[in-house]
């Protein structure tokens, strides 16, 4: 039996007066790689930031459980520390803090114990050698002057080093060149293993190369309106949201 | 880097600054400023006449001025109730022995002597209006160096003191340089004679214990042709009721091809009015190199000004200002320009926060003759939350040919999404501003002395504890 790792229920949430998800539905099991299609707007990327607890948005039905706990009244912070990672889709330039700080800093955080500097320094630069980074970015302010690609492997680096249960990948592609999402896909394909699962929001097949994926999400309009295997990317690849739409609309 | 961190905010809190010592003073002035308190500190401290004569001119032209009319309010200051001078139970100590026990304390707990035998070239120490203690390595005397506190140097080489003593900052230049002029005691000379380089810092440490008093040291420091100087500032006082004042100068002449780096890290309490006067003369191919923080004071006007006044003289400065609840703290820079091919370089940090008010304040002049001198300011503020203040008031006055000027200011506030990013990494909320707060000033903080840099850091997260929520 496979395990639960989140499961979300009839969630409603939404920003001041505006419902985003309305009533979505959402289940990820140990081990397994999903993903999330939609069109633009259809609530994709708020869905992974009230997943990760962003205070802006205001979660008003419906429950969050992560490995069997309920999440609503967690912190991001705590949430991170439980094993949830978010990779942006633009991520912040942070002046003042280099990556090492930071990543440091953030692996103490998550285990709770110190990381010794000259072992996590060794990681550190093995892993940013896979990424292909330049080592010396280590020692640069986050994201600070960094090219789009650059920040998204920066994003990627940050999984591998942090190693969380289950990580949300929003847009990780978008904006790259090929080669670079190469690298990022294959960069997710080595974090990915048994014990973690992956959430991905993408609009590029490229970055499921490496993965076998388990379930694929169609969210419209803030609901998963249409679930299946890794087909119906295929399947959508080919004929867009138009077919779904129209179901949808028969169906009312 | 974070657990080393760690271990030094364990070890410093606040409350050793706010220490305050019983007054043992054995002598003070009469509050107020007369002609009679004048010539009685004048008396006190044994000046030749040349030097009663100079503080009778400045206290004419202090009283002719009238205070300031820009900049911070200082209404509150009542000069009828300051004290302007106190003389501590103590004579000048070249043993760190034979500095009275209290006073020893103090400094003990501020970690000077500690420091003076980790890093320094020598130290100094000033207990309200007097230097208590003075020390310099030997082998730097041998090379010809002095430091000692400003009335040794009025005995012992007057000859110097009288050429260059408040030639750059003339007591007609604003009132308080002239109420300097009138009552200035205590402070730092130093002199680097042709070519020699210190290669330990020298510090001075001010300490103002009195409440009610006024501290007007004098530091006036000479570094001859193709020589070099660190010299480290610090201030601190414990919190009173009453207002004190501090207007304090410093001289600094850096000659043809010489160099001079000048750190402060000021820490008065909330209590002081800190309206001090710096001032450097730099000669051709000479370099000024300031390093400033302001963290204390109720309120401060502080200004340190570079003349760039030889072909090729250069001038970097580098400062940070944090003003909490109660404090307005107008801070800057200001360049003359005066020849050609000179450069200066400022680089400014300011955050308020708790209805602290923090304004940049600055002014370039390019004089007529200094053909394609560049300068380049870059000051950032950040506020912490709706009730702070901070202000941008650059000036500028170009007149000479081929002038190379950038200006880049930012005022902000922490983001939301900044915020959202760390504690996505599992930061707390707390930590997660502490660390923008740290980044912010951290270019500053790599320009500072390793011991102020972790003070700041630590002033950083004392001032941050308990704003956030």
């Amino acid at each position: 039996m496979a395990e639960k790792l989140l499961e979300i229920k009839d969630l409603h949430a939404g920003v001041e007066d505006k419902e985003i998800l309305k009533g979505l539905n959402l289940s990820v099991n140990k081990g397994e790689v999903h993903v999330i299609l939609g069109p633009n707007g259809s609530g994709k990327s708020t869905l992974m930031n009230i997943i990760m607890g962003h205070p802006k948005y205001q979660v008003t039905g419906g429950t969050m459980m992560f490995e069997g706990e309920d999440m609503s009244s967690l912190k991001t912070f705590e949430r991170a520390r439980k094993g949830l990672f978010l990779s942006f889709q633009t991520p912040e330039e942070i002046p003042g803090i280099t990556v090492e700080n930071m990543i440091r800093t953030s692996k103490q955080a998550i285990t709770g114990e110190k990381a010794k500097l000259v072992p996590f320094r060794k990681e550190l630069r093995a892993t940013m050698k896979e990424l292909k980074m330049n080592p010396e970015y280590a020692q640069r302010y986050m994201n600070v002057g960094f090219s789009g690609g650059e920040k998204k492997r920066n994003e990627i680096l940050q999984l591998l080093m942090l190693q969380p249960k289950l990580a949300l990948l929003d847009e990780t592609d978008s904006g790259l060149d090929v080669d670079a999402v190469q690298i990022v896909s294959e960069g997710v394909a080595k974090f990915h293993n048994a014990e973690n699962s992956c959430l991905i929001i993408t609009h590029n097949t490229r970055i499921l190369e490496h993965l076998k994926v388990d379930k694929v999400h169609v969210l419209m309009n803030g609901q998963i309106v249409e679930e299946g295997g890794p087909e119906l990317i295929e399947d959508i690849n080919s004929r867009g949201f138009t077919h779904i739409r129209e179901e949808q609309n028969a169906a009312k | 880097m974070a657990a080393k961190k760690k271990t030094y905010i364990d070890d410093i809190e606040r409350t050793l600054y706010d220490i305050k010592n019983e007054d043992h003073s054995i002598y003070k002035s009469h509050s107020g400023l007369t002609e009679d308190v004048v010539r009685d500190i004048s008396a006190r401290k044994h000046d030749p006449k040349w030097m009663l004569d100079f503080r009778l001119k400045s206290l004419e032209v202090y009283n002719s001025l009238s205070m300031p009319t820009w900049g911070p309010d200082l209404s509150e200051l009542n000069m009828d109730e300051i004290v302007t001078y106190v003389q501590p139970d103590a004579k000048m100590a070249g043993n760190w022995q034979d500095v009275p026990e209290d006073i020893k304390d103090t400094f003990d707990r501020l970690g000077i002597p500690e420091a003076e035998q980790k890093s320094l070239g020598g130290v100094g120490a000033q207990y309200d209006s007097e230097v208590v203690y003075h020390s310099i390595q030997e082998d730097m005397v041998k090379q010809g160096v002095i430091y000692t506190d400003m009335e040794s140097a009025l005995t012992e080489h007057e000859d110097i003191v009288k050429e260059y003593f408040m030639t750059l900052v003339p007591p007609k230049d604003h009132k308080f340089a002239a109420l300097h002029g009138a009552v200035w005691s205590g402070g730092s000379f130093v002199y680097v004679p042709e070519g020699v380089h210190v290669e330990m810092p020298l510090q001075s440490y001010f300490r103002l214990n009195a409440a009610g008093a006024g501290q007007f040291e004098h530091t006036l420091i000479i570094v001859e042709k193709g020589a070099s100087l660190h010299f480290i500032e610090g201030c601190s006082a414990p919190k009173h009721n009453v207002t004190n004042l501090h207007a304090g100068c410093v001289e600094l002449f850096v000659k043809e091809g010489a160099r001079l780096r000048y750190s402060t890290i000021e820490n008065w309490s909330r209590n002081m009015m800190n309206l001090n006067t710096k001032r450097a003369l730099v000669e051709k191919d000479g370099i000024i190199e300031w390093v400033s923080g302001s963290f204390g004071s109720h309120i401060s006007m502080l200004y340190p000004c570079s003349v760039l006044h030889g072909e090729n003289a250069r001038c970097e400065f580098t400062g940070v200002t944090f003003a909490a609840k109660g404090q307005n703290l107008d801070t800057g820079a200001s360049v003359i320009h005066a020849a050609p091919h000179t450069s200066a370089n400022i680089n400014t940090r300011t955050i308020s926060k708790a209805g602290g008010q923090a304004t940049y304040r600055s002014a370039v002049k390019v004089t007529k003759n200094a053909d394609h001198a560049k300068c380049s300011v870059n000051c950032e503020s950040l506020m912490l939350d709706n009730l702070s203040r901070s202000d941008t008031l650059p000036t500028m006055d170009i007149e000479g040919d081929e002038a190379d000027i950038g200006h880049e200011a930012k005022i902000g506030r922490i983001s939301d999404e900044a915020i959202f990013y760390l504690t996505s990494r599992g930061i707390d909320e707390n930590e997660a501003r502490a660390m923008i707060v740290r980044g912010f000033v951290e270019p500053i903080a790599k320009e500072l002395p390793l011991e102020y840099a972790l003070e700041m850091n630590n002033l950083v997260n004392i001032e941050l504890e308990g704003t956030i929520g």
